[in-house]
């Protein structure tokens, strides 16, 4: 469960991000939208202790994210090629995040070979270092790292962006299944309205900071949000 | 057009991420490229009245056109090694509504500019202003100089077609090994040889013009080969290599720093500025080949001790005073895995000490300049084991600027602050003053001895020092992460 009290966070008087209260129990799949601007990297930023609120504080399973790193054992992410080193082949990259999560060579290789499909032959076994793979593809070696180790919760910021659509797809059943047990918490954001709907059962709409919006999924969602960002 | 072209250019210089630097390093840099004009400057006015002095039984006109050859084939050396066609910056400009022939133009134009020809310029025309002056026939230097300003244009445009090509590479040091063999035994006359065709320019400048044709002949055999392949996937492309990846299993005995102690090893190898700190290293083993031997430091022990601390430590200061700018590209991954900082900086550290050990063994030799030596060198061991790499890691607590791992190495100065100034006084200045003075009061061994013993202290003292540099770093943690996020 992730707990979000009282959270701010401004940039000299410039207001980014300013959550009262929200929660997100264990096992949700939960769905951030909103322009750009709205606030999303920053609350996953803030959730990854990268940057430093204002004021408030979050709790991730009971840890405090700006005091204690334990919730780091449990929390896979990926947020955008920073998340990746361009130096390394896929292959090397897996390793040394597997090395972190304590899995050894064999654990590695059998979790990877669940996204065989996923990868389509296009990450492991290339020859190519990170850098040097298309935005689609780096962006799945990412995904799957932020999986490693069995985390009890994922943030991924925008994932489907640049996937070509088959892989989309097979990210959505990935997502899916990932929550299907209730027991992994996977944050999502996403420019895609009808993605997101698909895969998350709640959905938080972010305003300039503020959260306007927090609706439990339903067949209505979509038309909802369509509506709402069209005003 | 062309104006266009050039006001793009304009606003690429000083818009580009080197020059927002800071005042400083501005300034530094200015001086640098000053002190290289002036350098070429003063070559080209004093090489007379020195050759004149040193070899007074020969013209030295003569001479320097004897020994032009050497100049051009390193010079092509050079360009080879350092000089590429800028046709990256056409890309944007492909779909365009501009003729290809245009851009073609255009770049090679461009490159007619570029540092290499404007030093040989201004190495060749202050000579010549010295030629006229001392009574040489004005139509003849005017004539040789632009034969010889036309050559350079022939060596930039040569390059451009061997467009690093390994093999005429080869060739090229073989025909200078080659010449420069004949020379030396003697085989054949290398240096009257093309001493005269030189020579024959001035006599006749008329034969300058050959000189223009050659340009231009390959001017436009350059425009022939580019217009074919100004195309995305061919030269207006990123170079992409294959992988080559190597077992480092071997690493996994150090346990749990092992995986950042990899990761170190491919950074290094795989990134051109990376490599070339770690090649410089060893370069700096040689600064004790020129400290001993040189005159001016044969017997100043404290210059030598300054010597024999880069010698060990090349690698430390060079590599250390950059952490953990290095990893800045992937930071804020590294801060959301569960890892401790500390195993981050142990690898390091590790990195650093073992590279000073490598160093060092390879310093054995110097015990053939004598025993009082290579105990400068042995205490410069001790204090980069113990002192340098613990100073390097805290002073990286304060590095804040990105360093982009794909920019080139040569003459690199991204990341760097006002933190790799300031380092210089511990590591370099310090350990000198501390010589000095010991040495002064109690002699060379105890000197010797006060410098290792430093090193050794900090040493023992590595566990509190960095359970005091962690906190530090955790401390800065958010300042770090939001600098290396900032793309100059």
């Amino acid at each position: 469960m992730i707990t979000i009290n009282n959270i701010t966070k401004k940039y000299g008087s410039t207001q980014v991000l300013n959550i009262e209260e929200l929660e997100i129990p264990r096992g949700q799949s939960f769905g951030l939208v909103g322009n750009n601007g709205a606030g999303k990297t920053t609350l996953f930023n803030l959730l990854l202790d990268l940057i430093r609120p204002t004021s408030g504080k979050i709790n991730n399973h009971d840890v405090q994210v700006n005091t204690s790193e334990d919730w780091k054992n449990f929390t896979g992410s990926f947020i955008d090629e920073s998340f990746l080193i361009g130096y390394l082949t896929p292959q090397e990259y897996f390793e040394f995040i597997g090395d972190l999560r304590g899995m050894n060579k064999e654990d590695i290789k059998t979790f990877l070979n669940q996204f065989e499909e996923f990868f389509n032959g296009e990450i492991l076994g290339k020859k190519k270092y990170l850098r040097d793979l298309s935005k689609g593809n780096q962006k799945k070696a990412g995904i799957v790292a932020a999986m490693m180790g069995n985390p009890q919760v994922v943030i991924l910021d925008e994932p489907f962006a640049n996937l070509d659509p088959t892989t989309q797809i097979r990210l959505k059943n990935i997502i899916k299944k990932l929550t299907e047990d209730r027991d992994i918490t996977v944050l999502v954001s996403s420019h895609d309205l009808s993605h997101v709907t698909e895969v998350c059962e709640r959905i938080v709409v972010l305003d300039k900071g503020d959260v306007v919006k927090d609706i439990e999924t339903s067949p209505e969602t979509l038309q909802e949000l369509e509506s709402y960002f069209s005003a | 057009m062309i104006i266009r072209f050039l006001k793009l250019e304009w606003k690429e210089f000083f818009r580009s991420a080197s020059f927002g630097k800071s005042l400083a390093l501005k300034i530094i840099m200015a001086f640098f490229a000053i002190y290289l004009l002036v350098s070429f400057l003063s070559i080209g006015v004093f090489a007379y009245p020195f050759l004149k002095k040193q070899f007074p039984e020969t013209d030295p006109f003569v001479l320097v056109n004897q020994f032009l050859i050497f100049l051009i084939i390193v010079d092509l050396i050079f360009r080879y090694l350092m000089q590429k066609i800028p046709v990256m910056s056409i890309k944007p400009m492909l779909i365009l509504p501009i003729k290809k022939s245009k851009l073609v133009n255009y770049v090679l134009t461009k490159s007619i500019f570029s540092f290499f020809n404007v030093s040989s310029l201004v190495l060749y025309v202050p000579f010549a202003v010295v030629l006229i002056a001392n009574g040489y026939n004005v139509a003849g230097v005017l004539g040789w100089t632009f034969f010889i300003f036309m050559l350079a244009l022939c060596l930039n445009f040569i390059n451009f077609l061997i467009n690093k090509n390994n093999v005429a590479f080869g060739i090229l040091l073989v025909v200078l090994a080659a010449l420069w063999f004949s020379f030396k035994y003697q085989l054949f006359d290398v240096t009257s040889v093309f001493g005269n065709i030189f020579y024959a320019i001035y006599e006749t400048p008329v034969l300058a013009v050959v000189g223009m044709v050659l340009a231009g002949v390959l001017y436009y055999m350059n425009f022939r080969e580019l217009s074919k392949i100004i195309y995305l996937d061919k030269a207006v492309q990123t170079e992409e290599k294959e992988v080559k990846t190597s077992d480092l299993s071997f690493v996994n005995k150090l346990g749990d720093v092992a995986p950042f102690i990899k990761n170190d090893m491919r950074l290094i190898w795989r990134n051109k500025r990376t490599k070339t700190v770690f090649l410089m290293s060893f370069v700096f083993l040689l600064f004790g080949l020129m400290f001993f031997t040189m005159e001016t430091y044969k017997d100043s022990e404290v210059m030598q001790l300054y010597a024999c601390i880069f010698m060990t430590g090349g690698f430390a200061l060079n590599y250390g005073q950059f952490i953990p700018a290095w990893d800045s590209e992937h930071y804020r991954m590294f801060m959301s895995q569960n890892f401790s900082y500390r195993k981050f900086l142990e690898s390091k550290w590790y990195l650093m000490t073992v590279m000073t050990t490598v160093l060092f063994v390879l310093c054995t030799p110097y015990i053939y300049f004598g025993i009082q030596k290579y105990l400068l060198i042995v205490a410069g061991f001790f204090f980069n084991l113990g002192f340098t790499p613990l100073i390097m890691l805290f002073m990286g607590a304060f590095n804040k600027k990105r360093i982009d791992l794909s920019a080139s190495g040569f003459g690199n100065t991204q990341g760097t602050s006002a933190a790799q100034f300031i380092v210089i006084i511990p590591v370099m200045i310090m350990p000198i003053i501390v010589y000095a003075i010991i040495n002064k009061v109690f002699g060379f061994n105890a000197a010797v001895i006060a410098i290792a013993v430093i090193g050794v202290i900090s040493f023992l003292l590595k566990k509190p020092i960095m359970n005091f540099i962690e906190g530090m770093y955790q401390k800065k943690k958010y300042a770090t992460i939001h600098g290396f996020k900032q793309k100059d």
